[in-house]
């Protein structure tokens, strides 16, 4: 008992000079969920960067789920008043987060480096809330990308199909040769992913903002909506039979060994590609999913700062104004695969994809064709994705057709809202 | 307490015992599979194992996995391995079991042996506590830590692991302290002997295998726990768990299998050898305690 | 008249320690547990969403839960689940207790081979199971390369079997648990019995069916609550084998209330479900304990 109670005493002193040394913090406490190889090397270079200006990097990664443990991990940091100072983010949390009022004011920095003459407007909706920056976008990804195996597409006299039906024809033909024809991992982010596409093929720009942005139930139900679920049958009918379950690179490596010869994936994957020692181009291709040539869907990654007791901390704006410099966004992004968050970046380390991606954001920017991408929740908040996810993954598994996939829909997102 | 070598009087006959050693056999192999799948591949080349043959032995044997996962994976933003998560699991998991089997013994002592009205209502409270879900006690949990100033810290949980297993520890100690005879208690008592006196120089010797069940049942908990490692630790108190998912889950880059199979032995290898060095004592603490009731 | 004073004290002290030695930990359960659980019934009839907010919507969250098709899905996965899992392990535990028991060598050894999964976590030993049972690289594949070309096993890859690949992997996990605990009943018998029976004829059969098993009702008790605990709480197994699919197949009621909670921002529903799940545990647990601690008066 007497070594309980020293415990104790020992445990309450350990406490009080943990919070002391809290407290006084001339750093960064980062929250992300960027554990391997290549995001993380990158991320050292901001690392270093902000260690040369004196601001030290205490790292707190958390893994899972595409941000999702993370996520969890956050509202405990917050619920106890212990936010870390820099938290990785996405889309609707951020939006969400700022409501709570949780986050600092960036104005100052955003004004002094000119953000908003060089970000995009829709990637601000996500960055700016009520006029204020709450946080620094690091990148913009694509999602509506097809990779795929050159060598395959050429054995088999496969041009880049340019429309639906045109891909549906190269699907048979894959399948009648023999190969898988689409590569695909049977998780319900990827089913979104896909189903994204898809959906802003039969929707179209218009559509896909009543349905994922506006979430009009007319948008939802309609003609076009249930096209886009006759296709994802297709799909469907297109992928192997051991596609439940298995994660994204692995699909990858399908198209990669010329098992499969198509994969729709968002640009991260072209990581994939260059590890495995492949040229864009060459050994593979990478083009926009056939009818949404002229729209990008987009996912950001972003760090949002959160309050520190009322104003921006120099360590944050330190932290703010390196992930938004032209160096640090064209060095991270060249590794990522995704394209700079700021559109004066010169894309002279890029690649031919890199290139692309880039020329598309800004055409697509320009022309009001970008859109937040529904599977990776920048079209509605959390509650709403994932009730569309139920849905799509359980249309893409059998449970439901088409029909009743739409009505489910409806239904879902209703009680999500 | 002393009935771990007794042996059952049935007896079986030749094809019998073939067959049951056939059984045996079969089951054990069912429960060595996945962690032979672990050895296997955590010492093979990357290309062997992306190449299929998941049950095979390795073709050209290496060792690098280990000293990778060990060492120079990266974690986090720096390739520190899982080295330095280790030390912070063992800082968090010692205190952590000390403790929750100190206060399980010591209530198990007061609910057997210094019984009053409404103790029974008391025990029925906290062995209901062993039951709660987890996931549901993260966000006022963390409230409670943050008030009490130690969200973050290694103590913090301490705190945690020791609360959610208390519960467990009271049950195994009462079970076993109520079949220890109480008239040795009273006679302890009418020799003038007092509350803490008794429960050292009488109750604690004989308390060894019960203690085994308790210590074994809160290291592999607290050990293997994820979701409190993950939401309650600070950046500096991480546990092992937490780190070894970082490892694996990666969400983007090639998944080094190899990597992730050691890594993954080396988070599991404390419990391991906790159970195998261990294991006896603990059904035979089953045996003294917790199975008679 | 000094020393008297202090032998009271002492006296009183000593009707006192007791209490208050076991007053630190039941303190911490009150208000870590059963104020916890108050707490999360409140939310559950709150708007809360991202964070607990306390806007009072009476049972607008537990009628949106029984609308969703996901939560019926969840529960009917529990009832499977639970079931297989709890008979699977209590028959299994129990068969190989006998067996062991059975003067049998390495025994030691053999035991520690049954009682090592429990010492591991699914975050461990996950990726394992996954390969194992994945038909392309697992055992459909070794068995279909080895020469059993018509060999199939495809179960967590379909949507009506999945749910049984996961009762493989708990069972595998705690059924050498439950073997330990029966083991340490069969061991705890008083073999005079079974020596008399023996002399009269008794068949080994007869044996346990009529003495033994009968006379292992406080392990088969103590397992059937330490199962269903944990079959209720069954919430890593799904996310690392399965993570709730093919589809959403092997959704449980934890990995429902954790998605609700935590990554959809239905702090409310997700509370909701965690309502329910409290109370059915509550419903298995109250008679139990109620039955148990009564005998031992």
């Amino acid at each position: 008992m007497r070594s309980y109670l020293k415990t104790t005493a020992i445990a309450l002193a350990l406490t009080a000079a943990a919070g002391a040394a809290k407290a006084d913090g001339h750093g960064v406490e980062v929250l992300h969920w960027w554990t391997s190889g290549g995001e993380a090397a990158a991320l050292n270079v901001l690392k270093e960067d902000l260690e040369g200006q004196g601001v030290s990097w205490t790292d707190m990664p958390v893994a899972g789920g595409g941000g999702e443990q993370a996520m969890t991990v956050l509202r405990a940091r917050v619920t106890a008043g212990n936010a870390p100072t820099a938290v990785q983010g996405l889309g609707f949390d951020i939006i969400d987060w700022a409501n709570q009022g949780a986050l600092a004011n960036l104005n100052d920095v955003a004004a002094a480096e000119g953000w908003d003459d060089v970000v995009p407007a829709a990637l601000q909706q996500f960055a700016k809330v009520d006029g204020a920056w709450v946080s620094a976008p690091v990148n913009v990804h694509s999602t509506n990308w097809v990779w795929a195996n050159k060598a395959v597409l050429d054995a088999n006299g496969i041009a880049v199909p340019e429309t639906w039906e045109d891909f549906a024809a190269a699907l048979d033909t894959l399948a009648a040769a023999g190969v898988t024809p689409i590569a695909h991992g049977g998780q319900p982010w990827q089913e979104a992913t896909v189903f994204d596409a898809v959906a802003m093929s039969t929707l179209g720009p218009d559509g896909y903002q009543a349905a994922f942005i506006d979430l009009d139930p007319e948008a939802l139900g309609s003609d076009a909506m249930k096209e886009a679920f006759d296709r994802m049958a297709v799909i469907r009918a297109n992928v192997d039979e051991n596609f439940s379950g298995r994660d994204w690179n692995l699909a990858t490596a399908m198209v990669i060994n010329g098992e499969a010869g198509f994969q729709m994936m968002g640009d991260w994957a072209k990581g994939e590609f260059l590890n495995a020692g492949q040229t864009p181009g060459e050994d593979f291709l990478c083009f926009r999913f056939p009818g949404t040539q002229d729209q990008v869907t987009f996912n950001a990654d972003q760090f949002m700062m959160f309050d520190q007791g009322g104003s921006v901390s120099s360590e944050q704006a330190a932290l703010a104004s390196a992930i938004l410099s032209p160096s640090f966004q064209s060095a991270f992004n060249v590794v990522k695969g995704s394209v700079p968050a700021r559109t004066d970046v010169s894309d002279a380390d890029f690649d031919d994809c890199g290139k692309q991606g880039m020329a598309d954001l800004a055409a697509a920017a320009a022309s009001g064709n970008l859109f937040g991408s529904m599977a990776h929740g920048h079209a509605n908040e959390a509650a709403v994705k994932n009730a569309m996810y139920d849905v799509i993954t359980a249309h893409f598994n059998g449970e439901f057709d088409s029909e009743t996939a739409v009505d489910e829909l409806i239904t879902a997102v209703e009680i999500a809202q | 307490m002393s009935v771990a070598s007794q042996d059952t009087a049935i007896r079986t006959g030749r094809v019998t015992r073939t067959l049951i050693y056939l059984v045996l056999l079969l089951f054990a192999l069912f429960y060595m599979l996945p962690l032979y799948v672990m050895v296997v591949n955590s010492v093979k080349p990357l290309g062997e194992i992306t190449g299929g043959g998941m049950m095979n032995l390795p073709q050209a044997f290496t060792l690098e996995p280990w000293a990778k996962a060990w060492s120079s994976a990266q974690i986090g933003v720096e390739p520190t391995g899982l080295r330095p998560y280790f030390w912070n699991s063992i800082s968090m998991v010692v205190p952590a079991v000390v403790i929750s089997t100190v206060l399980g013994a010591l209530n198990g002592y007061v609910l057997t042996k210094w019984r009053f009205r409404g103790d029974t209502i008391l025990f029925g409270l906290m062995l209901f506590a062993c039951f709660i879900p987890f996931q549901i006690v993260l966000i006022p949990m963390a409230r409670m830590l943050g008030l009490m100033g130690m969200a973050g810290t290694t103590w913090g949980l301490v705190l945690v692991h020791v609360v959610y297993g208390v519960g467990f520890t009271t049950l195994y100690f009462r079970n076993y302290y109520a079949v220890f005879p109480t008239e040795l208690v009273r006679a302890a008592q009418i020799d003038g002997a007092g509350f803490f006196q008794i429960f050292w120089r009488i109750l604690l010797p004989s308390s060894g295998p019960i203690a085994v069940v308790s210590i074994i049942w809160q290291f592999t908990n607290i050990w293997n726990d994820f979701l409190f490692g993950a939401s309650f630790a600070g950046a500096n108190s991480q546990p092992m768990t937490v780190a070894l998912n970082n490892l694996v889950q990666s969400s983007t880059g090639v998944k080094e299998y190899n990597v992730h199979f050691a890594g993954a032995i080396l988070a599991a290898l404390p419990t391991l050898i906790v159970y195998i060095v261990a294991g006896r004592y603990f059904v035979r603490g089953l045996m003294a305690g917790s199975v008679k009731g | 008249m000094a020393q008297t004073a202090d032998a009271d004290f002492k006296t009183r002290l000593q009707t006192w320690l007791p209490k208050l030695v076991l007053s630190p930990s039941l303190a911490l359960v009150l208000v870590f547990v059963y104020g916890f659980i108050i707490f999360s019934v409140y939310l559950s009839f709150t708007d809360s969403r991202l964070l607990p907010s306390y806007g009072w919507v009476g049972w607008e969250n537990y009628s949106k839960l029984w609308r969703l098709s996901h939560w019926e899905v969840s529960l009917t996965n529990m009832g499977i689940f639970a079931a297989l899992y709890i008979t699977i392990c209590t028959v299994l535990g129990l068969g190989l207790a006998i067996f062991l028991d059975q003067k049998v060598r390495a025994e030691g050894v053999i035991r520690t081979i049954y009682l090592y999964p429990m010492a591991l976590s699914f975050i461990v030993t996950g990726t394992a199971w996954k390969w194992f049972l994945d038909p392309g690289i697992g055992l459909e594949n070794v068995l279909q390369t080895w020469g059993w070309e018509t060999f199939e096993f495809d179960w967590i890859k379909n949507r009506d079997f999945a749910i049984y690949t996961v009762v493989l992997a708990a069972v595998w996990q705690t059924s050498g648990f439950v073997m330990a605990m029966f083991l340490a009943g069969l061991r705890g018998i008083d073999n005079e019995i079974l020596k008399a029976a023996q002399m009269d004829g008794a068949s080994n059969w007869n044996l346990y069916r009529r003495i033994i098993i009968p006379q292992l009702r406080p392990a088969f008790l103590s397992a059937f609550v330490i199962l269903s605990h944990l079959a209720i709480k069954t919430f890593d197994l799904v996310i690392a084998l399965t993570g709730g699919g093919p589809g959403r197949a092997t959704e449980l009621p934890a990995t429902f209330m954790y998605s609700y909670t935590f990554s959809r921002n239905q702090m409310g529903i997700g509370a909701a479900s965690a309502t329910i799940m409290l109370m059915t545990i509550a419903a298995i647990m109250i008679p139990y304990l109620y039955a148990e601690l009564r005998e031992k008066k």
